[in-house]
């Protein structure tokens, strides 16, 4: 019984792999361009843009502060662009 | 000539190829090494580099590479006789497709798994560069095109496999959901998908729709683009991945139907060995031969695939061989079932050549009903069924590859407007790419009449040419490293000779037929193959005369970004 337990969860595990794998890379770059967007969001009245939802999003600033250095980086940005969020 | 000793013995061809053959190009020429740190350990991110089990592997791997083009290459080149396609698979798969592909995926593990792409921008030069990203655009420019005229001549040719067609795709968004929404057991799905794709090809078989013989070419060509376009609009999770899952599934059951029947029925060939009784009209077997069958044989697609993800996942550089040249050899497998079906399911000879009336007319139609009476013989399916179930096949393979086809071409176009300072949106972009497909295949008649034989053996040559990109890249790192550049010379100079050879006989028949659209995009075609040529020529002398390179890139440091850039 236990063998084909095994047998049933190695077949599972290999079709989701086969239904996974080509598509990781997609996946992930959708998911880092949301997270760039939300991060922008939240920084946007440290950046100088008005927010009306900024009494919310100030809250998660602190959430998203591991996440600036990447971001600035990846946005094309050597230095940090917010005068109060150093980091590097 | 009987099909099953013909099936076996292109089997035993192949199959000796992956035993003796990958074995001398595993240990002397790429000297794959079982501890060498793969990208997939040293890069792992959990993203593009995983490491990955190697059957898991191949069958991405395979799934990837293998689609229409191996099916509908070897079904319009038997017109020239069973045995020229026949030495073509096996030769090629052996000696050319398998060294290909595994020489791709071992150059890109040797360096950090970037794809060819970027190799060959190190190892033949900026230009090498450029020039790839020419010959890609000019690919996917092909085959949109070529595609969608297949796809039209079976939905004409097998009214019964309409439904199916179009029904796959409600499978494939019910399966999508099925696993991201309601979290099903991935086996179970499985299952229901397949059963609901086989339902729908009985449910077409029993309603066969015809459209109006004058409507129907243009009607379904229009539908065909308006349904890439859509689809390559959609999130990828929502269709495109259920569906491409869903195929890779198909591809294996059709594949064991078609071998199946022929292990049973084992008919016998009808047509000649050589055919030299072609119908008028026919160019020459030497060169239209080797660039009517790309995949198959030798196909620079599949070195994308290799470099682009397949070795980012390799889990030791030894799997290689494995993933890599059995991957060419199951797509060889593919070809030879193609030819055996387009060759020995038609009752006489006459019937066969009433089918191979004009060059480009058998192709996947012969396969269709040549492999339906196969599998009716072998397995009792009928034929019009059996037709059905293949038709089906070919058609979702196809489509797929449109639908991929269409996306990448928009990315391409939209990067092209980037670099001249314009913000081309997604759907501008799709607009653009399909418009000039349907140019393309519209420019030869309101039906895209005889739109296969001359936009195949043009998309055949531009998959060559960058097969012979990838050669060269791997003859430069083995000469750099002074090993014997012999296994990918070979094959590049006969590869771009054919290539160069068949550019210029096209180039006649299309002036001759004032087709000048065609005949625009052979001389560019044409260009960019002898810069190919030229640029390969120089770096490999560069490559031959210098010293003796022994480190790989981690040592090198190469200046570059991590990663590939494809796709």
């Amino acid at each position: 019984m236990s063998t084909v337990r095994r047998w049933w969860r190695d077949l599972s595990d290999g079709l989701r792999e086969f239904y996974v794998a080509p598509y990781r890379r997609t996946f992930a770059r959708a998911q880092r361009e949301e997270d760039d967007l939300f991060t922008l969001i939240v920084l946007s009245e440290a950046l100088g843009v008005p927010n009306p939802a900024s009494y919310y999003t100030i809250e998660l600033l602190p959430l998203i502060h591991e996440r600036v250095h990447e971001w600035h980086t990846r946005m094309g940005m050597d230095r940090s662009p917010l005068e109060n969020v150093a980091c590097c | 000539m009987n099909s099953l000793l013909l099936a076996v013995i292109g089997i035993a061809m192949v199959l000796g190829g992956y035993f003796l053959y990958s074995k001398y190009l595993a240990s002397r020429v790429y000297r794959l090494d079982p501890e060498y740190a793969t990208p997939a350990h040293t890069m792992n991110d959990g993203v593009d580099y995983v490491p990955t089990n190697k059957f898991v592997l191949w069958g991405h791997h395979f799934t990837s590479v293998a689609g229409a083009a191996p099916i509908v290459g070897p079904a319009v080149a038997v017109i020239w006789g069973w045995l020229p396609a026949f030495l073509w698979v096996t030769i090629g798969t052996v000696f050319f497709a398998g060294m290909h592909d595994m020489g791709a995926l071992w150059a890109s593990a040797r360096n950090r798994g970037q794809s060819m792409g970027m190799l060959s921008g190190r190892y033949i030069g900026a230009r090498g560069r450029s020039l790839f990203l020419v010959v890609i655009f000019l690919l996917l420019l092909m085959v949109n095109a070529a595609f969608a005229t297949v796809i039209k001549n079976l939905l004409i040719a097998t009214p019964t496999a309409v439904i199916p067609t179009w029904g796959a795709i409600v499978v494939a968004i019910v399966v999508g959901q099925m696993i991201y929404r309601w979290r099903m057991n991935l086996v179970l799905t499985t299952v229901l998908g397949v059963v609901a794709l086989y339902a729908l090809i009985l449910l077409g078989d029993a309603v066969p729709i015809e459209l109006p013989e004058n409507s129907a070419a243009p009607f379904w060509l229009t539908m065909l683009f308006l349904y890439a376009g859509v689809a390559s609009l959609l999130p990828v999770h929502v269709l495109l991945q259920p569906r491409d899952y869903i195929n890779g599934v198909q591809l294996f059951i059709a594949l064991g139907i078609l071998y199946g029947a022929v292990l049973i029925a084992s008919p016998a060939v009808v047509a000649p060995a050589v055919n030299q009784n072609v119908p008028e009209g026919t160019p020459s077997l030497v060169p239209l031969l080797f660039v009517t069958i790309a995949c198959g044989a030798i196909s620079g697609f599949h070195g994308m695939v290799s470099s682009g993800t397949s070795s980012k996942q390799l889990d030791k550089e030894t799997d290689a061989r494995f993933v890599g040249y059995f991957g060419a050899v199951g797509e060889g497998l593919l070809a030879l079932g193609a030819i055996i079906a387009a060759t020995a399911g038609f009752a006489t000879l006459a019937n066969w050549e009433e089918t191979y009336a004009e060059f480009g007319n058998g192709g996947v139609g012969a396969f269709v009903s040549g492999g339906a009476s196969i599998v009716n013989a072998g397995l009792g399916i009928p034929d019009g069924l059996s037709a059905t179930i293949l038709a089906t096949t070919a058609i979702l393979f196809a489509a797929t590859t449109m639908d991929t086809g269409v996306r990448l071409s928009r990315f391409v176009v939209q990067e092209a407007g980037d670099l001249m300072g314009l913000r081309v949106n997604k759907i501008v972009g799709t607009v653009i790419a399909v418009g000039v497909a349907m140019g393309i295949t519209f420019s030869m008649g309101a039906g895209g009449e005889g739109g296969l034989q001359v936009i195949w053996p043009l998309f055949g040559t531009t998959n060559q040419l960058l097969a012979s990109l990838t050669l060269a890249v791997i003859a430069v790192i083995l000469l750099q490293r002074k090993r014997n550049p012999l296994p990918a010379l070979v094959p590049l100079v006969f590869v771009l000779i054919m290539s160069v050879y068949a550019l210029i006989v096209q180039l006649g028949t299309f002036a001759t037929n004032g087709q000048w659209l065609q005949l625009v995009l052979d001389v560019i075609i044409l260009v960019a193959s002898l810069w190919v040529a030229f640029e390969a020529a120089v770096a490999m002398v560069r490559a031959w005369r210098g010293p003796e390179v022994v480190e790989d890139a981690e040592t090198a440091a190469a200046p570059s970004s991590a990663g590939g850039t494809d796709g």
